[in-house]
């Protein structure tokens, strides 16, 4: 792999590490599965390249992004705490109307960013180059959010969030008011996805009304992956393999996309990502019949 | 402490399912007592628990708690008030989170949860010597997760989480009835000696006879979602399990009767 492919994966995959913070909050501690994420990812770059392209701050278009993403998670939320639509539905719901709001956002299906200004171009004084730049600068941002999140799951808060996701009988008579956990953490969740689609539009050049789909699968992916790798009781190391994860799936893809003998193309990334993390799910479940295979055969 | 007034909760109103839970409760505990609840399967005890948490909304009646009218409280309001420990030693805690995140967790009970830390020095030197009274060990466990103590364990550290914040009510749902009769005994004396410390208003449900007369100063008999006899101390006093007993199947008789009668 060149270094500019691995420079690239890197940077994805830390752009989708603010997704897979995103999912491993509401998937793993929150335990709604949440595709609104689909949306918010998208919603989070229309916002973003609408705004700079209309002349904002390139920081305050990406507030906004951040704003826009957190009020998608609350309107998931709010259907299903206030008006008792099962989770997975409430969030479809709210993915598929985001993707007319996106093209209104828009006003159409695809915004170049690539001569506007960006988040980064304060930085492009310091001499380094953009190939260097982004992934330094995204990794600052990504472990700063990181960190935030693992002091923020660590106190009376977040340990009342985790047991909103965990046992949420046992959290309200503990006196958490659990509908109103779940609506703060769907809008923390979405409004990082929706940091990660603005940060995209701006390393990446553009927006576009498909950049979406799957990202929930590629979110999940790298939650999987790490927790693979990784497997922590604590939570700080959970945030850190999500991340971990998420950096070493883009590396994995690149390979596979750069092996020539596999005579890959990126438009198989979908099919790849699916298997990989159907592969994720089934194996832990084949731990044990391979174990009581290789105890037989000990056995005999 | 705790007045209900006419309390009726009703499961699948309308259906063929319609089950009448609770049928007009009255009932009236002082502070500081201690009372026990018996009643056959179905009589409505857990209801009469899970009105009082706020977990069942009453579809008519009052429930009053140290003066205030709390009909319509959310249960997580409802939890400055009171505590409680359910039946199953796993529905008390998360399995998922330390031990000393659990008791960190029941600490802030009844206070606005903020972003300080969750388990501080303090905190855990707290917890160490709340856990080191019950000699078994645990306090030597913060850190472990609460899904690898035993049921009898967990059980205690839900009893410990569950007088952890200051209360003024503790509902025990049958909380040794899933433990052997050895840990059981030891959870039930711990409860007193805890109920007697904090001088907590106590209800406790029970399907034992000898546990219903044994502890506490009051014992209620629920029966189709009714109190049917109401033993206070001189009273109950004088009982034995096989009295109870005799109460327990002639007061069922007798308002099944009357229920025929009344039809």
């Amino acid at each position: 792999m060149s270094q500019v492919a691995f420079l690239g994966a890197l940077e994805l995959g830390l752009v989708y590490g603010l997704v897979a913070l995103g999912v491993c909050l509401s998937f793993r501690i929150l335990n709604f599965p949440d595709l609104t994420v689909d949306g918010s990812f998208p919603l989070g770059a229309a916002v973003a390249a609408s705004g700079i392209v209309a002349g904002l701050n390139p920081y305050l278009a990406t507030a906004l992004a951040l704003l826009a993403g957190g009020l998608a998670g609350l309107v998931t939320a709010l259907l299903n705490v206030r008006f008792k639509i099962l989770h997975l539905l409430a969030s479809i719901l709210t993915m598929i109307a985001l993707f007319s709001i996106n093209l209104r956002i828009m006003g159409r299906p695809n915004i170049a960013l690539l001569n506007e200004p960006t988040v980064l171009t304060p930085f492009a004084g310091l001499g380094l180059k953009d190939m260097l730049l982004q992934p330094l600068a995204l990794l600052i941002v990504v472990g700063a959010v990181a960190g935030t999140l693992i002091w923020y799951l660590a106190s009376e808060q977040g340990l009342a969030m985790r047991a909103t996701g965990a046992n949420p009988r046992m959290a309200r008579a503990q006196g958490v008011p659990t509908g109103r956990m779940i609506c703060v953490g769907m809008a923390l969740s979405n409004s990082l996805v929706a940091l990660a689609g603005a940060l995209f539009a701006q390393t990446s050049g553009f927006a576009d009304i498909t950049i979406g789909t799957g990202t929930i699968v590629v979110g999940l992916a790298a939650v999987i992956v790490g927790e693979t790798l990784l497997p922590a009781r604590r939570v700080a190391w959970l945030v850190v393999a999500c991340l971990l994860g998420s950096i070493l799936y883009r590396l994995a893809i690149a390979l596979a996309l750069n092996a020539d003998v596999l005579g890959l193309e990126a438009s198989d990334l979908n099919l790849v990502t699916a298997l990989l993390v159907a592969v994720a799910l089934i194996m832990p479940g084949m731990r044990a019949p391979l174990a009581a295979w290789r105890g037989r055969r000990a056995a005999a | 402490m705790i007045t209900l007034t006419d309390l009726c909760v009703t499961f699948g109103r309308g259906t063929v399912l319609e089950s009448r839970a609770l049928r007009g409760l009255d009932l009236s505990i002082p502070a500081n007592q201690f009372v026990t609840v018996i009643g056959s399967n179905g009589a409505g005890k857990s209801t009469l628990l899970n009105a009082l948490t706020g977990d069942v909304m009453p579809e008519r009646g009052r429930i009053e708690i140290a003066g205030q009218d709390v009909t319509r409280w959310s249960a997580p309001a409802r939890a400055a008030l009171i505590a409680r420990v359910f039946q199953d030693p796993l529905a008390g805690s998360c399995e998922a989170l330390s031990i000393e995140e659990n008791l960190a967790l029941a600490a802030a009970r009844g206070r606005r949860r903020g972003l300080g830390r969750a388990v501080s020095a303090a905190r855990r030197s707290e917890f160490q010597a709340r856990l080191a009274r019950l000699g078994l060990g645990l306090e030597r466990r913060l850190g472990d997760r609460m899904g690898l103590l035993s049921g009898g364990q967990r059980q205690v550290v839900s009893l410990v989480m569950a007088t952890l914040a200051p209360t003024r009510i503790l509902l025990l749902d049958e909380h040794t009835a899933a433990l052997d009769p050895r840990t059981a005994g030891f959870v039930l004396e711990l409860t007193c000696e805890l109920v007697a410390e904090q001088a907590l208003t106590t209800l406790m449900v029970t399907h034992s006879m000898r546990q219903a007369l044994d502890h506490g100063e009051r014992t209620i008999m629920l029966h189709e979602g009714r109190i049917c006899f109401d033993l206070a101390a001189e009273q109950r006093a004088r009982m034995d399990v096989p009295d109870l007993i005799a109460l327990f199947s002639q007061g069922g008789r007798q308002l099944d009767e009357d229920a025929l009668l009344l039809g």
